[in-house]
């Protein structure tokens, strides 16, 4: 056996347990995935005993279903219903609480979150749609210091994909199969000749953890099959979307027909929005208790879905479903380059397979392309 | 400054609005330290004639003293807000509107003829003006001490009317569409009770009654080419909302199986 030319590690499954146990031995809590209610879900683990071991998914517009991969993978699942978006996004958040003071209004800002978390299994798009939500939340002029603090305590432990399905097109979208950053350390799985993982250390924080667990070097044979895994996920997208000249594409049609198409299957439920990565919009609730002594400002996860988001003096500026669905899709992949210099979409398909009449995005796109107006068709 | 006066009506319902006022225990207090519960013959058999600041009335108009009676309640609030399914959308009695009447008397009652009342169950709404809805069968306790706090304080309750999918993916629940196939109300039904129902993997029942844009015919076109049959769609939007403008249309489009 050769050493590998990347001095890349290789750990076992155990390998992977301890891995976990140190990293919440050093304060972090761990969220990963798990089976709950008959799908993959992220949330609170232990260790290796929680993963979802031999369950992967089958995803398709408007559905969802677990199924028995006839193997002991841990991470042979696409992407959950909910990305960790609702880890540093939180649905609900106290912004300001004002009491009434024997001399005055008593302002209490919320204690700054102070909160060590490990991402335990975030795949490549996921890790592209933190970054498009730091450069909106945290790195623009508006910093959320809710979110930032908590983005700033998160150890990323990354699987490299292995199992896209059926909605997934990070290819199209530049994110993925394989993320190249933005963690700490990434893992491959590999199923045989052992099960074990190939480990890519991305920061010395990835370093120092790496160094508690047992390992040993990755040989050249056991690098290339972690190349192969996500080689092979790459050819198994579920989709694709065209995105040349996307941005003018899309605003050079805002009175094409798909749009009153698309509005007579749209519901208008917010699904979309809310299982997406990198929607961010929120509202802002003020309340009061029944004595009249506090007052508290609450932020809450909202959508360009609801009737009354964009509610101004009068009424909703975009009264029609037609409005309000062509808003969301031309600002995702659209106007979000004029805004934030990227897309909006990072091609994960929760849009696609959480929409409950199936919608897919990248059909809706696709139709504008084929009848568009203007020259702006691609390739 | 004297309290302001509190009253609660009741008209055709089943009471468990109005108790739950009873149900706010811990606030309870703090409720009677700011209001004069001046007229609530559940709770206790004070009888004040008013005029109140705030009357919550639960209940539909289900007889011709009705129509009178919520007249003259309405004359002596000066703010009314309706509370629950019968209040705001006539309730689960309000199936009788689109059936014969005296038909389904002569099914239930030995003596029809002792009943005297009308032919339909209708939200009081529909008879006097009414400053504030709530929504739900039961509603929600959170909510009412929301609208009761907002009146209290000259503001507009935090109460939103846009789709229980939100509070569904706020709380982190799997889809029962998406991931078991279970026809499910919440995409067109009214927010308030936290998606309780999708938190125990069944689809919403629309207790809340239609959101504020219910697009209810375009949810059941999906259902049925998914498998659903009419009648089921039917009794879906047939239900404590039954008589609420948008189930009420889309219960009469499809056809009983
Ligand atoms: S728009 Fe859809 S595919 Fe793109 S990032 Fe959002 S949820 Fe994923
Ligand atoms: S596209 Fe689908 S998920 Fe999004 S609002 Fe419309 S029906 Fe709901
Ligand atoms: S389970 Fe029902 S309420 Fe929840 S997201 Fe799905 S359709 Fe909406």
């Amino acid at each position: 056996m050769q050493a590998s030319a990347g001095g890349r590690m290789r750990i076992d499954v155990n390998g992977l347990d301890v891995l976990l146990r140190a990293l919440a031995d050093e304060g972090h809590e761990l969220v990963g995935p798990r089976v709950q209610d008959g799908a993959i879900v992220l949330g609170p683990i232990r260790g290796v005993e929680d993963l979802p071991r031999g369950v992967g998914d089958e995803q398709t517009p408007g559905r969802y279903r677990l199924r028995a991969r006839g193997d002991d993978a841990l991470f042979g699942y696409a992407v959950p219903q909910h990305s960790f978006k609702k880890e540093l996004l939180l649905p609900r958040v106290t912004l300001v609480r004002i009491r009434r003071g024997k001399t005055g209004a008593v302002v209490e800002a919320p204690p700054r979150p102070d909160r060590k978390v490990a991402f335990v299994g975030m795949r490549a798009c996921e890790i592209a749609a933190v970054e498009v939500q730091d450069r909106v939340l945290r790195d623009g002029p508006w910093m959320d210091a809710d979110y930032a603090a908590r983005r700033e305590q998160v150890f990323v432990l990354a699987v490299q994909c292995g199992a896209p399905s059926g909605t997934c097109f990070c290819v199209s979208m530049g994110t993925g199969p394989k993320a190249e950053a933005g963690f700490d350390l990434a893992l491959t799985e590999l199923l045989a000749p052992e099960h074990a993982f190939v480990v890519e250390v991305g920061t010395e924080a990835g370093r120092r953890i790496l160094a508690r667990v047992p390992r040993r070097e990755a040989t050249a044979e056991e690098e290339e099959a972690a190349a192969r895994v996500v080689c092979d996920a790459a050819a198994r997208m579920g989709r694709t979307m065209d995105t040349t000249n996307i941005r003018d594409l899309m605003m050079s049609n805002l009175e094409h027909p798909r749009w009153e198409d698309v509005a007579e299957r749209c519901l208008g439920c917010a699904n979309c929005t809310l299982a997406c990565p990198t929607c961010f919009c929120t509202d802002v609730e003020d309340t009061t208790d029944l004595s009249g002594d506090e007052a508290t400002r609450t932020r809450r996860w909202d959508s360009c879905f609801t009737f009354d988001f964009a509610y101004l003096h009068g009424g909703g500026v975009r009264p029609s479903l037609r409005g309000r669905y062509r808003q969301w899709l031309t600002h995702k992949v659209a106007t979000w380059h004029d805004q934030f210099g990227t897309s909006g979409c990072v091609g994960c398909g929760r849009c696609i397979t959480w929409c409950p009449v199936g919608i897919d995005i990248t059909e809706e796109v696709a139709a504008i392309r084929a009848t568009s107006a203007t020259a702006e068709r691609g390739g | 400054m004297a309290k302001p006066k509190l009253a609660v009506f009741k008209f055709a319902s089943c009471d468990g609005c109005q108790l739950t006022l009873l149900d706010c225990e811990d606030e309870l207090l703090a409720l009677a330290d700011r209001i004069d519960i001046a007229y609530f013959l559940e709770a206790t058999s004070r009888i004040d004639g008013g005029p109140y600041d705030l009357s919550l009335v639960d209940g539909s108009i289900t007889t011709a003293e009705d129509v009178e009676r919520i007249r003259e309640v309405r004359a002596r609030s000066k703010r009314l807000v309706t509370i629950g399914a019968c209040a705001t959308a006539g309730g689960i009695q309000a199936l009788r509107n689109a059936r014969d009447h005296a038909e389904m008397l002569s099914y239930v009652y030995a003596r029809p003829e002792w009943v005297d009342a009308l032919a339909t169950s209708t939200a009081i709404a529909r008879h006097v003006e009414v400053d504030f809805e709530l929504r739900g069968c039961p509603i929600s306790k959170q909510q009412l001490l929301e609208v009761i706090s907002a009146f209290l304080h000259g503001r507009r309750p935090a109460v939103k009317s846009h789709a229980t999918c939100l509070e569904c993916k706020m709380k982190g629940h799997v889809c029962v569409v998406v991931a078991k196939g279970v026809p499910c109300l919440g995409p067109v039904t009214h927010d308030g009770c936290g998606a309780l129902c999708p938190g125990w993997a069944r689809g919403c029942y629309g207790c809340f009654g239609p959101s504020d844009a219910p697009q209810t015919s375009t949810l059941s076109r999906y259902y049925l080419a998914k498998g659903a049959r009419p009648g089921q769609m039917k009794r879906l939007f047939s239900s404590f909302n039954a008589d609420a403008e948008a189930f009420r249309e889309e219960a009469s489009r499809h056809g009983d199986d």
